[in-house]
């Protein structure tokens, strides 16, 4: 019933080979193959979430290991893959969300010279983003995770003729090293502590041979983390997602907003049960994500650049869904997860298609008033926000909601964390109608002949908004808390697959008032939904009614807001606290001393010493079939001889 | 006095005479039609290789042992019979794109490369003295003749000439040595050689003596340190498919009867000869890759990479076990894909015979000429020096996992070192092909369907055993070596 999940990312494989074979003799094709490989991944994916509610629910784990890469001595690694309820959810959100992309992407990317090579890299990106979510085991998934930074770094420098954009590609590709050595070193301590990397091996020994606190689980899955604060953006590797903006739209929305970036939020999920064993990682996991979540919102609220604001924002919703993961909550961050990828992608797709009418202006403060030229993207981007600020009805309210009650209410939750999660969902609610405000509100602030020209998108850029738009409604729903009468179908869903640890953390609950009653839920949801209404009063009378308001306010408190809107100057503080001084390590001694008198020294000396050699023996090979004879009899001579010593 | 009748069991040598019989009518073909174009004669050899291929395919995995025991199909010979004919059809194919501005028989051409494969066969499936020597006399001269089939160019004959001679000269040592072996033991049978002498000094003098001369020999074909001499010259100085053959299939065919030599259990455990191959493997690995370093030219690199890649072959016929085996018998396989594909490529660079662009300044900007052969060239490379994911590094994996079995570490530290080193000839071309801008303006050829097959083959074949190894072992794990 499960044979075919090896098509899952076979499909864009293919799409790739089509496409890199014909490469720019197919025209206008290449999108429609790309488009058609993911849409039929897609169906795949339906069919196997259907096949995957047909079984009981504890047998929802199916795992094929295709074959056998390499076995030679203990080493045996197998390419394998794995289906339950959580990988099903990320295969379905991964295809859905990019079959809608890449459809969106025919239209907006039409015309650029570069467009097989784009579409070859987006295939390529999900047939990564495929192995890393359907891995069975810690080093397929590593393979994954490194073709999607690989596929990340290749699409912002897409236009690298610009060299901002591949300064930019490069600071991604650096900042996610650092959190990859992380990953690396997790998988020769797993592979050195349970001699597998195998997910199902390493749980069941980790459950049985360690008891919650362990240091050695404890340095596994804080090593882990890094690997996962570097894809996902989080503190102290947050710092190259802003940047990578600089590539096209549709990668913004696709691998920096709905999926690439959510991959450390599933690798923690994924490995929830060395978490559950090691408490202190997880409230860091839980830190962490909130002063992410805090510290993004804050900057977000400063910026003018569209693209910009969007993915402060990202950061921030990333910092809420491991905020779900440090309280224990991962039903809840996967929850979150899903609904960010339908608003996230909607908001940034709608800010592309705000942009293809400007002609790539990105700067809010040249916008404007254009609520009534583009209705569909202001509609749908109005939707966007309304779930992302979690306003009631909306998906972002069930998932949000639900990761705030859990950081009171979790097994590994403070009510700090809920004070701080539930200030940053005001932030939220004031950046994002801001954004809405500044574009789509007022007049046009744009002056150039071009205003006239503005007009709405066409119909393959508005159609993935609409569906998109329906989804950021809807989705929520498969969620809804036992307090609004529903039965919160997909944490029973995810039920088996966090099983182990739920059964776990009963043991390690700490001595909390068990006092959660439904008033407390209700007084706390009203209580963030009160906070979202002033903060969207607040956006309204800043940016509609009072519109000098920013100023004013701006210059009573410019200190602040300089270094808010310089973001907290962090980038200049990298710059000279680990970058200047590593360049000029680097290359004063590093370059100077080091490398260019001790390793190119040696390796000159050697290199020359082996060139001496060639040289030398080069001198044997005469040419002359005499000399070759007698080479030949003097190694025969000594062969013979050895038989006397 | 009674004569029985041997068994003649045609099964067994259905791959043989399949390969004759197109051997012949290729020959002939040219004589009756003189209109028999290329194309035709190409078509005719692929068809007689594709049967043979189905002959072998329907041969049972038990060992057939037919004719009086002069002929021996065990998984080993079989699984060397598929490289070969693997061998022989890249050859064939990739020489569809020689340029016809020389004289050239093809009828010739074609049934002197089946007859080498023939010889081949022969030689990797017998344990009989007589048999073998016959089979690698019959590929040799087959050889000799392609090594020269440019007879209007110096160094083609020069070639020819140089291989002759030095090939006489083994060949002088292989008889000695066999001649030696059979005073010494009354048999040709090299497994029943030990059954039945007296285990005296003398005897075993004269056994280690035979088998010695045997390995040189074979050593010889195989281009092991200090044997290795002839080869650049002779790579050099042949038609760039017939080097790809002679690189190939020839390793193939002389490991297999080494392998045979030394997997003999009386025969192996008696001499020092672990301590001998190491410092073979150590010698051949090292003394290719220095010579290979300062090359300019990319034929003669080649060259020196094969002898390289021969010791590596060592490494995993130090390990004497059937992991090592397989190990060897894998590699052959991946060799042969990526080695014939490289020399491919090579062939479409030659613009014309005479004219040959083999220095690495010629393969400046490449990759943006004719991308396809230089996406080719470049796995090849990648694969050739032992990087992941493909075949190469997979291949050298499972040698030197083998020998560390064993417990010789320092050895395969050596060879790991080795194939370091080598990643900086094989990048060189790779950095020519793609990041450097062409010298001149070069107008190339367009790739014929032959050559473009072929290149797809390998390539095919040098990705897919690098991600899907089993593929291949698993037609590879029958081969075994009895326990000493």
């Amino acid at each position: 019933m499960f044979d075919t999940i090896w098509a899952l990312p076979a499909l864009p494989l293919l799409g790739v080979l089509l496409n890199l074979l014909t490469g720019r003799r197919s025209g206008n094709l290449a999108g429609l193959i790309a488009s058609s490989s993911v849409g039929l991944a897609f169906i795949i994916s339906l069919k196997l979430f259907y096949d995957l509610l047909q079984l009981p629910a504890a047998q929802r784990l199916i795992e094929k290991n295709l074959y056998t890469w390499i076995a030679a001595g203990t080493l045996r690694v197998e390419i394998g893959m794995q289906l339950d309820p959580l990988s099903v959810i990320m295969i379905l959100v991964v295809t859905g969300i990019s079959f809608l992309i890449h459809l969106y992407a025919i239209g907006y990317m039409h015309g650029d010279p570069g467009y097989n090579r784009f579409f070859i890299y987006l295939n390529l990106f999900v047939f990564a983003m495929l192995i890393l979510v359907t891995a069975n085991n810690f080093l397929m998934m590593f393979i994954g995770w490194e073709g999607v930074g690989l596929c990340s770094y290749l699409l912002i420098g897409f236009w690298f003729e610009d060299p901002v954009n591949a300064t930019a590609g490069r600071k991604a590709f650096i900042v996610n090293r650092i959190g990859d050595f992380g990953f690396l070193l997790a998988l020769f301590l797993l592979f050195v502590t349970f001699g597998s990397l195998d997910f199902t091996d390493v749980f069941n020994q980790a459950s049985v041979r360690f008891s919650p606190g362990d240091g050695v689980i404890t340095a596994i899955a804080l090593l882990l983390f890094v690997g996962a604060a570097g894809k996902s953006a989080q503190i102290p590797l947050y710092i190259w997602l802003p940047d990578a903006m600089a590539g096209p739209t549709p990668v913004s929305a696709l691998i920096h907003a709905a999926t690439m970036v959510t991959a450390g939020v599933y690798m923690v999920a994924r490995a929830h049960l060395l978490y559950t064993l090691a408490p202190l990682a997880l409230t860091i996991v839980a830190c962490v994500g909130l002063a992410t979540a805090l510290l993004s919102a804050t900057i977000g609220l400063t910026q003018f650049d569209i693209k910009r604001v969007l993915a402060y924002s990202t950061v921030s919703q990333l910092g809420y869904m491991f905020l779900g993961l440090g309280v224990g909550a991962f039903g809840a961050a996967i929850f979150h997860l899903m609904t960010h990828a339908f608003f996230k992608a909607l908001l940034f797709l709608g800010a592309g298609s705000v942009m293809h009418a400007m002609s790539n202006q990105t700067d809010m403060r040249l916008m404007g008033g254009l609520k009534n030229k583009m209705p569909i993207t202001y509609g749908t981007m109005v939707i966007g926000t309304l779930a992302i600020t979690g306003f009631p009805g909306f998906s972002g309210f069930f998932s949000k909601d639900e990761i705030l009650w859990q950081s009171y209410a979790g097994w590994n939750g403070r009510p700090l964390f809920w004070l701080l999660g539930a200030l940053a969902a005001g932030l939220t609610a004031f950046y994002m109608f801001r954004l809405i405000f500044m574009t789509f509100h007022g007049k046009l602030r744009l002056q150039s002949e071009a205003v006239h020209a503005i007009h709405e998108s066409p119909k393959i850029i508005t159609i993935p908004l609409v569906m998109l738009a329906i989804l950021s409604v809807v989705g929520g729903y498969v969620g809804v808390p036992a307090l609004l009468g529903g039965s919160h179908r997909i944490e029973q869903f995810l039920h088996p697959v966090f099983q182990q640890s739920e059964q776990l953390s009963h043991g390690l609950k700490t001595g909390k008032p068990s006092l959660h009653a439904h008033s407390t839920e209700w007084l706390l949801m009203l209580t963030v939904f009160l906070i979202t209404l002033i903060s969207l009063y607040l956006a309204y009378q800043f940016y509609i009614k009072k519109t000098d308001l920013p100023d004013r306010l701006v210059k009573k408190i410019s200190s602040l807001y300089t270094l808010v809107y310089n973001k907290y100057l962090i980038d200049e503080a990298y710059e000279a606290a680990i970058v200047r001084p590593l360049l000029k390590t680097s290359e004063s001694f590093l370059w100077r001393i080091v490398d260019n008198r001790l390793i190119d020294g040696l390796v000159n000396t050697v290199g020359a010493g082996i060139a001496a050699c060639g040289r030398a023996l080069a001198v044997l090979q005469t040419g002359s079939v005499q000399h070759y004879a007698l080479w030949f009899v003097l190694g025969a001579v000594v062969l013979l001889g050895a038989w006397l010593f | 006095m009674t004569f029985t009748q041997p068994t003649i069991d045609l099964t067994a040598v259905s791959p043989l005479l399949a390969l004759l019989a197109t051997a012949i009518f290729l020959l002939l073909l040219p004589l009756f039609f003189r209109s028999a174009g290329r194309a035709l004669l190409a078509f005719v050899a692929v068809i007689g290789l594709l049967i043979s291929g189905v002959c072998l395919f329907r041969i049972p995995v038990v060992p057939i042992s037919g004719f009086d025991r002069l002929l021996l199909l065990d998984p080993l010979a079989i699984a060397v019979h598929g490289a070969l004919l693997l061998a022989a059809l890249l050859t064939l194919l990739i020489s569809l794109n020689r340029v016809e501005d020389e004289y050239l028989n093809y009828g010739e051409y074609f049934s002197l490369l089946l007859f080498s494969l023939i010889g081949m066969m022969i030689v990797t499936s017998t344990w009989n003295l007589l048999v073998l020597f016959l089979g690698l006399e019959l590929f040799s001269i087959a050889l000799y003749t392609l090594a020269g089939i440019r007879k209007m160019r110096a160094d083609s004959v020069e070639a020819s000439l140089k291989y002759l001679l030095l090939g006489a000269f083994a060949s002088g040592f292989l008889l000695y040595g066999m001649a030696l072996l059979y005073g010494a033991s009354g048999t040709l049978q090299l497994n029943e050689m030990m059954l039945g002498i007296e285990a005296d000094a003398s005897t075993l003098a004269l056994i280690y003596a035979g088998v010695i001369l045997l390995f040189i020999g074979l050593a010889f074909k195989a281009a092991l340190v200090p044997f290795h001499m002839w080869t650049p010259d002779v790579y050099e100085g042949s038609a760039t498919p017939v080097s790809a053959f002679m690189s190939t299939a020839t390793k193939a065919a002389a490991f297999i009867v080494l392998i045979r030599l030394l997997a003999h259990s009386e025969l192996a455990i008696r001499f020092p000869w672990p301590q001998l191959l190491i410092v073979l493997a150590v010698l051949t690995m090292t003394v290719g890759n220095l010579l290979a370093i300062h090359q300019k030219n990319v034929k003669r690199m080649l060259a020196y990479s094969s002898i390289s890649h021969a010791g590596y072959l060592l490494v995993g016929l130090t390990a004497a076990s059937s992991s090592g085996d397989q190990a060897v018998l894998f590699y052959l396989f991946v060799y042969t894909a990526m080695n014939i594909g490289a020399f491919g490529v090579l062939s479409h660079m030659g613009v014309s015979n005479a004219d040959e662009r083999v220095d690495f300044e010629s393969y400046r900007g490449m990759g943006y000429r004719s991308p396809f052969a230089a996406l080719c060239l470049a796995v090849f490379m990648f694969s050739l020096s032992g990087l992941p994911p493909f075949s190469g590094f997979i291949g050298k994996l499972y040698l030197f996992s083998a020998a560390v079995e064993k417990g010789y570490v320092a050895l395969v530290v050596i060879a790991v070192l080795n194939s370091v080193a080598s990643v900086y000839y094989y990048m060189r071309l790779v950095v020519n092909l793609y990041m450097r801008d062409p010298a001149e303006e070069l107008s190339l050829p367009r790739a014929n369907a032959g050559l473009k097959a072929a290149l797809f083959i390998a390539l095919l074949l040098t990705v897919l055993w690098g991600i899907y190894p089993s593929l291949l072992t698993d037609l590879l794990a029958g081969i075994s070596r009895p326990l000493p």
